[in-house]
């Protein structure tokens, strides 16, 4: 604590600064409490703790910040439970008496519960109660003054919270309660969390080159982003105030040896991030794959069957929060075969109507399908209105697997990867297993010979469009998660869905996901290096530049069904 | 025979003088203004809502009985989120139905696109966005705020105790010339304050982004190098809701990283769940949550007009209101809808703000306002945590870009240019 009356040194954070003042003082008075815990239940009396608990309503958060700092400081349990309440945005003033509660909300009334006694002692309508305002800084100090409190929770989860918290904090003053933890902690992966906390903070209250550099050592097998920003910070201080050349070195090592190590498990993030946007564009193109790769028709609407089939999620989930609210978990499940039939259907209509009197005239189509998408948005503009709509995520897909190397898997994109594998699973096993499956190939590889065996060549030619459509529909229930519902959805998969199946080589599926694969991996590789702009304009220049070598992909189709 | 082909001719005459003569009546009695906002398209989301102000507006002041004892008449027109086509719709509204004033546009790309049509046929803009400044025409009047308004303000509160003492920023944009230009004015801000080039992440994306995953990764990286980092954000539109949606999937708090928007308003978040989202930030002149009265009485008489309770109101419609009423009373001053004739009797106009203060139109066209900083509330809307003590002046030209702090912009004598180093006169 030899900084403590000095002014805070370069590198350190300075939002921190007014803990130095405060918190030797109240660490070591949660250490007598935690000392005397049995006899000493409460250090305030109610009416203290009632005068406190008014003065969180002060007008200027310094003044929250001190009142704060006091009552954490105390150390009663009812403190941690009003400061909880704060921190959540449920403390409030009421306007007639300008008297501190917390708000409970029940159905429309909202309950004051007496900050001392927790006793309900009273109710009223929203108006009445004004909300007392926390910013970003009383969140911090809020956050860490109830991770010193709950570091001696009987709650294991509470417990590992507040450790996190400490060590993000690193406030050299808390090493004393640390260890206090650490003595009674029983939980072996918590104690190895206290123990590297203990190490973060030891690097900066050290005063010897020995303390330190064994800290250092303890630091440097570790593999997470935290760590390497105490290094950093550690290595700045040090080359400002002259610590001993050894330090320094070893310092600068082990940030280096941290930093080899994060490196590779940015790079799997990369690779990670890449399949994830290629299962993204899997999806958009793999119905693609079948109108324009297997029929040959430039489907300029194919963006419009997706945008279909994500407003159809959007449809079913609002029948749901009508008709079953409480299984609206099971919404998307629902959505995808609705929208299968929906986008499948409009594909069907327009097939009869408007592409098969076009067939073998690729400009024709493609002019008429780009008026049939203008068409489409504008109908459903007129439908659902111009605004974006709301398609809520299921619990299962929000949230992240987070590992300590820093890298965040996010559920809705990890349910996306494998629903993309299932789709394409799916058709490769329609294409080859199923009655329709074979008709279909029949009739791409020679139509006039499988008409003359009797099949029916314009029936399996709109059901083959409606399949690419409808694939397109289930697309678009899986894109709602991670895109805006909105008319112009559509627009921006239509030009990668085409660079997908041209890529891959048209009229074969694997080529598409290769291809898929392939563009998303690069394209997540050059975007660090040359912005999302650029990197999609590399990966279109490559790709021009490839086709001009293959012009028929990376699997072209052999034999007479490609002259045909 | 004869007679009854007579009869038809003559009727057929009549009808024609009558069609005829509609318009030219119409012309005596009304004044017509134009609103040029995109009702469809990737910007009809956001610039609906100003429609419907302006419609709402023009209502309002026919039921007090029209200017100058003439009803206005709004014509609106739809330019498709069409860049060019804003200067074709632009240049019609101008010169075949001859509006008084115009109100539009919302990007600056399709400001920059109408610029030349209005110079050229000395037409008057109401521009009600926040922008990128750096631009002084004589035919606009910008009612949004400048990045002196706007940006550095909220780059300031970051910088301060209560933001969070930040030392390193994250500028993330939409690619086009509004996040460019007001990034160029905030690195060279930053500058000033000591803060150097490596302590800068700058990352531009397309329109309609959806996929964060990389830049959201990206920042965190950015951000463990040990210094309290925040992120400054211009991204525009609908990518503003993927971006939040990763944000809360990757568990970025605001207590961490704060956010701090400039194109996110009440409007955006309708419709988001915002709880993961709670503590970050947003930089405008108006928040709908502002307790005045002023403000409850637009509000009642916004939901009145749309006929829904649930729709909020936001910082460009505020910026529509000051700037239709202002031109309301420079008509009434001038005693004419000469475009010349206004544009003087609208140096000085005063209206109030709905959040308190008056706003002042300036000699270089931009607006005195206050300045407010709000975080964003699990009900979707913003509490206020910081505001300017008084109005702050819209500058022209950044103070912090060499080039631009040499230049003028002033429409009164001895000035007269909106990009001058010294007066014309």
């Amino acid at each position: 604590m030899r900084q403590d009356f000095s002014p805070p040194a370069p590198g350190r954070m300075p939002h921190h600064s007014f803990r130095r003042f405060f918190l030797p003082l109240f660490a070591i008075m949660v250490l007598m409490l935690v000392a005397l815990a049995p006899q000493q239940a409460s250090a305030f009396s109610d009416e203290q703790l009632r005068q406190n608990a008014e003065q969180l309503n002060a007008k200027s958060s310094t003044k929250k910040l001190d009142v704060i700092e006091k009552m954490a400081a105390d150390g009663d349990p009812r403190v941690a439970a009003i400061l909880e309440a704060m921190l959540d945005g449920d403390l409030y003033a009421s306007k007639a008496d300008d008297k501190v509660v917390i708000g409970k909300k029940q159905g429309k009334v909202w309950q004051h519960i007496d900050v001392v006694s927790g006793a309900v002692t009273g109710e009223s309508g929203s108006a009445d109660l004004d909300k007392i305002r926390i910013n970003n800084r009383l969140r911090g100090a809020l956050r860490d003054a109830l991770a010193t409190l709950n570091l001696f929770s009987p709650d294991l989860a509470i417990r590992r919270a507040a450790v996190e918290t400490v060590m993000d904090t690193r406030d050299p003053a808390m090493a004393p309660l640390l260890q206090r933890a650490i003595e009674r902690e029983s939980n072996p992966d918590l104690l190895a969390r206290m123990e590297l906390a203990k190490a973060t903070m030891a690097l900066a209250a050290g005063e010897t080159s020995q303390e330190r550099l064994d800290a250092i050592d303890i630091l440097a097998s570790q593999t997470t982003p935290q760590i390497r920003a105490v290094l950093l910070q550690f290595v700045n201080a040090a080359e400002a105030e002259n610590y001993d050349p050894k330090v320094v070195a070893a310092a600068k090592d082990a940030v280096a040896s941290v930093e080899s190590r994060l490196k590779m498990w940015q790079t799997g993030g990369d690779v990670y991030r890449g399949i994830s946007l290629g299962s993204v564009l899997l999806l958009a193109a793999v119905g693609l794959a079948i109108t324009f790769g297997v029929m040959g028709v430039i489907n300029m609407a194919h963006g419009e069957m997706i945008m279909i089939g994500a407003y159809t999620t959007y449809a079913v989930q609002q029948a749901f929060l009508v008709f079953w609210p409480a299984g609206i978990g099971w919404s998307l499940a629902v959505a995808v075969p609705v929208a299968f039939l929906v986008s499948g259907g409009v594909g069907v209509v327009v097939e009869r109507l408007i592409i098969r009197f076009l067939y073998g005239r690729p400009l024709e189509t493609l002019l008429a399908t780009w008026g049939l998408s203008l068409f489409l948005q504008q109908a459903i503009r007129s439908i659902f209105g111009a605004s974006n709509r709301q398609v809520v995520a299921p619990d299962f897909m929000s949230g992240a697997i987070e590992f300590s190397t820093g890298l965040v898997l996010t559920y809705n994109r990890l349910w996306i990867i494998l629903f993309s594998l299932i789709v394409v699973g799916g058709i490769a096993a329609v294409l080859r297993y199923t009655a329709f499956g074979l008709q279909m190939r029949a009739v791409t590889q020679n139509r006039r010979m499988a008409g003359s065996v009797g099949i029916r060549t314009g029936y399996v030619d709109a059901l083959t469009f409606g399949l690419g459509s409808g694939i397109a529909g289930i697309a678009g229930v899986a894109l709602s998660q991670i895109d805006n519902v909105s008319p112009n959805l559509g627009q921006g998969y239509i030009i990668d869905s085409f660079m997908v199946v041209v890529f891959g080589g048209v009229g074969n599926l694997w080529g598409t996901v290769l291809g898929a694969f392939s563009l998303g991996i690069v394209n997540k590789f050059l975007e660090p290096v040359a912005g999302a702009v650029l990197a999609k304009i590399f990966v279109l220049v490559a790709l021009i530049l490839f086709i001009q070598k293959r012009p028929k992909g990376l699997f072209a189709l052999k034999g007479r069904a490609v002259e045909a | 025979m004869n007679k009854t082909l007579q009869t038809i001719v003559g009727a057929g005459a009549l009808a024609w003088s009558a069609m005829a003569m509609t318009p030219a009546q119409a012309a005596d009695d009304t004044i017509k203004i134009g609103v040029l906002h995109s009702l469809s398209g990737t910007m009809a989301i956001s610039e609906t809502t100003l429609k419907d102000t302006v419609l709402m507006l023009v209502d309002d002041i026919n039921k007090k009985g029209g200017l100058l004892g003439k009803k206005v008449e709004a014509v609106v027109v739809d330019p498709a989120s069409d860049w060019p086509l804003f200067a074709e719709k632009a240049r019609e509204l101008l010169e075949k139905d001859k509006v008084a004033a115009v109100f539009g546009c919302w990007t600056s790309v399709s400001r920059k696109s109408v610029l030349p049509v209005f110079e050229e046929d000395n037409g008057l803009l109401f521009y009600p966005v926040q922008f990128e400044g750096e631009e002084s025409s004589r035919n606009v009047f910008y009612t949004g705020a400048a990045p002196n308004q706007q940006a550095i303000p909220a780059v300031d509160y970051l910088m301060s105790e209560d933001g969070g003492s930040a030392k390193r920023f994250a500028l993330l944009g939409t690619d086009y010339v509004y996040p460019r230009t007001t990034n160029k004015v905030l690195r060279a801000y930053l500058h000033s304050k000591g803060v150097a080039d490596e302590d800068i992440m700058e990352n531009y994306t397309p329109f309609g982004h959806s996929d964060w995953q990389s830049i959201v990764a990206d920042v965190k990286t950015f951000a463990s190098a040990g210094k309290k980092t925040a992120v400054v954000s211009t991204i525009n539109g609908d990518a503003n809701v993927p971006f939040y949606k990763e944000l809360a999937n990757q568990g970025i708090k605001a207590e961490d990283i704060p956010v701090v928007a400039f194109s996110v308003g009440e409007e955006e978040l309708a419709g988001l769940d915002t709880t993961p989202l709670v503590g970050h930030l947003a930089a405008w002149n108006y928040f709908e949550s502002v307790d005045t009265e002023a403000n409850a009485a637009f509000i009642k008489k916004w939901h009145a007009y749309i006929g829904d309770d649930k729709r909020v109101t936001n910082d460009p419609m505020e910026a529509t209101y000051i700037g239709f009423t202002m031109w309301a009373h420079a008509v009434e001053q001038a005693g004419t809808t000469d475009v010349d004739a206004v544009r003087q009797a609208m140096y000085g106009q005063k209206v109030p703000n709905l959040t308190g203060g008056v706003a002042v139109m300036n000699t270089n066209h931009y607006l005195s306002k206050p300045v407010l900083i709000g975080e964003v509330q699990d009900d979707g809307q913003f509490d206020t945590v910081w505001k300017t003590d008084g109005v702050v002046v819209g500058d022209s030209w950044s103070d912090y870009i060499p080039e631009s702090a040499k230049l003028t912009a002033d429409w009164t004598y001895p000035w007269v240019c909106g990009n001058c180093e010294k007066p014309k006169y």
